[in-house]
């Protein structure tokens, strides 16, 4: 026995982790409770108990206000002992991978970030996480008693969620931080967010020059889409790093990728993997690409690109 | 004021070298380097020494089989690091970041006083982020992540940090455990002069029974179920024609598919 313990400052991944680990505690007939910190504690403590826990620790402590990584790891270590936490899930945001490893750390236990896939395998859980660069993924078992995952957002669903019993347990926990917030500000600038684009239309060698790439704007334009590309366009500085996909750059998920002369080499390509749909345009029949494409055109984009547009102009 | 910083390196495989055959990474004879967030840390540590006026840069790596630590460590005193330690131990990768982040905390304390800790947010290859966190648990350090800017203050120092949606200012007192991103600098590239100097650097080398460590934090934390690249299901359809025809083929099949959203 003991708990399943879920903790995410995003309400939303929150419920994610609840809704699935209320269907993983059930398995190991372990409890399920959630912690919520910091000034809105109290507010969020009943959509964590509609998510599916049973109980919801909770401190309004102002300690937790800036969400300061040492003393949330405090807080949660506290809580953890007292809910006797087998498994701990946390969301794999930014704020939550610094948190989930030295949280890890205070409960002697194992970790594993970024985790993309989770399923039970003879009795125990099961975590995928991209390794080498995106290039494989790797999955893992936690042996130790204790055990921390981070969940990257929106692995999981929030929909079909059993409600728990939801009861409040007040914490005082006396966790303190060392750390002060200066200040904060938005992200400045014009955001390219490649992560939640429905459409991509991605750009490769094939572009023979800078001005060229008109056609790819053309066609995203014309497709309601986001135009990426592979590294080497940023190495001859073409485009903007924030539009890099694959190895150093976004992993994406789109409905559809259009690969325009783009050659396949796995340094990109691991970041189109999660698309519903790819499409490539390249005038080597023999490139890579056309391994991974749903449909593919062997030819030159100088020419198919403007037919795409003259029958997209049709629509 | 001086600034005594002590840089945690991986030594990692060259990514851009890596095929799979079979679903399998192909990791023979692919060579190892200094990790790229890494060199960034570096790269930080080394404007700092130059903005406190002095100081001393210690770069600090875990020697794992074939992973020629002692080659890459080489890289990081070539970049400017003052002198390098190396704990030399197999396995501790694969025992989890856990008991890397042990090995790494001894060998600090080994080192003596320090004024910041450096990491880079993640390593080039796994990129799981937990070492930097783990180790300022161990030594009981404030840390700041994804760090995008550090200037040093009286007794600290204040970051801006890239977070998911905002860029946050953090102050912390030293000692401090901070992790790099790579937007905070352009890492230098070493000249021919400062490789040679390199060579005579002082490189301290331990083996874990050096560090003052209870054996059983060496204990696995984790099991490799596989590491394989995803398999891809794609129909591989080629659309033959005119490059008139083949566009009508794809329009269309986009529309079937309903990827075109309106």
């Amino acid at each position: 026995m003991g708990d399943l313990l879920v903790y995410c400052e995003k309400v939303e991944t929150a419920r994610e982790l609840l809704t699935k680990g209320r269907e993983l505690a059930t398995a190991l007939d372990l409890g399920v409770s959630a912690a919520a910190l910091g000034p809105q504690a109290s507010a969020t403590a009943s959509q964590l108990g509609a998510a599916g826990a049973d109980r919801v620790f909770v401190s309004g402590s102002p300690v937790f206000e800036g969400l300061p990584v040492d003393a949330l790891a405090e807080g949660l270590g506290q809580i953890a002992s007292i809910a006797d936490a087998r498994l701990v899930l946390i969301g794999s945001t930014r704020r939550g991978k610094e948190l989930a490893p030295r949280l890890a750390q205070r409960l002697n236990a194992g970790c594993v970030t970024d985790v993309i896939s989770m399923a039970l395998e003879d009795g125990t859980l099961v975590a995928g996480r991209y390794a080498l660069g995106g290039a494989t993924v790797c999955r893992e078992r936690l042996t130790t008693d204790v055990k921390v995952f981070a969940v990257m957002p929106r692995t999981l669903t929030a929909e079909g969620a059993v409600a728990g019993a939801g009861t409040i347990v007040m914490v005082d926990t006396g966790a303190s931080s060392a750390v002060r917030v200066v200040g904060r500000r938005p992200k400045e600038g014009d955001i390219v967010n490649l992560d939640a684009a429905p459409r991509i239309v991605g750009a490769g060698r094939g572009f023979s020059k800078r001005e060229d790439l008109v056609l790819a704007n053309q066609l995203a334009e014309a497709l309601g889409a986001v135009v990426g590309c592979s590294k080497s366009l940023v190495d001859f500085e073409w485009l903007g790093e924030d539009r890099v996909i694959g190895l150093s750059g976004a992993k994406t998920a789109p409905d559809l990728y259009i690969a325009l002369g783009v050659s396949g080499q796995i340094q990109h390509t691991v970041g189109i993997n999660g698309a519903r749909l790819i499409a490539a345009i390249n005038k080597d029949k023999e490139a890579p690409i056309f391994q991974l494409a749903d449909y593919g055109i062997v030819g030159d984009l100088y020419e198919v690109v403007p037919a795409l547009l003259e029958r997209l102009s049709k629509r | 004021m001086n600034v005594n910083i002590i840089v945690c390196v991986k030594t990692n495989p060259d990514l851009q070298m890596i095929r799979i055959k079979n679903r399998e990474p192909i990791l023979e004879a692919i060579p190892y380097k200094v990790g790229d967030l890494e060199k960034n840390a570096l790269e930080a540590a080394i404007r700092l020494r130059e903005a406190a006026g002095g100081g001393k840069i210690t770069a600090l790596t875990v020697a794992e089989g074939d992973r020629k630590a002692r080659e890459t460590i080489k890289e990081a005193l070539a970049m400017g690091a003052d002198d390098a330690a190396i704990v030399d131990a197999t396995g501790l990768s694969d025992a989890g970041q856990g008991v890397v982040a042990q090995a790494l905390a001894s060998a600090i304390r080994k080192i003596g006083a320090y004024d910041l800790l450096l990491f880079g947010e993640g390593s080039t290859d796994n990129y799981s982020g937990q070492v930097g966190p783990r180790v300022a648990e161990i030594l009981g350090l404030p840390q700041i992540g994804y760090a995008r800017k550090i200037t040093l203050t009286d007794g600290g120092v204040e970051c801006e940090r890239s977070m998911d949606d905002m860029l946050e200012t953090l102050a912390a007192p030293m000692p401090v455990a901070i992790t790099v991103v790579s937007e905070i600098n352009e890492p230098r590239i070493p000249s021919l002069m400062n490789i040679m100097k390199a060579k005579n650097k002082p490189v301290q080398e331990w083996t874990l029974p050096d560090l003052d460590l209870d054996q059983t934090r060496l204990a696995a934390q984790r099991e490799i179920v596989s590491n394989l690249a995803e398999e891809q299901d794609r129909k591989r359809l080629i659309l033959e024609g005119s490059p008139a025809e083949q566009a009508d083929s794809l329009i269309n099949a986009f529309t079937k598919e309903g990827v075109l959203g309106r």
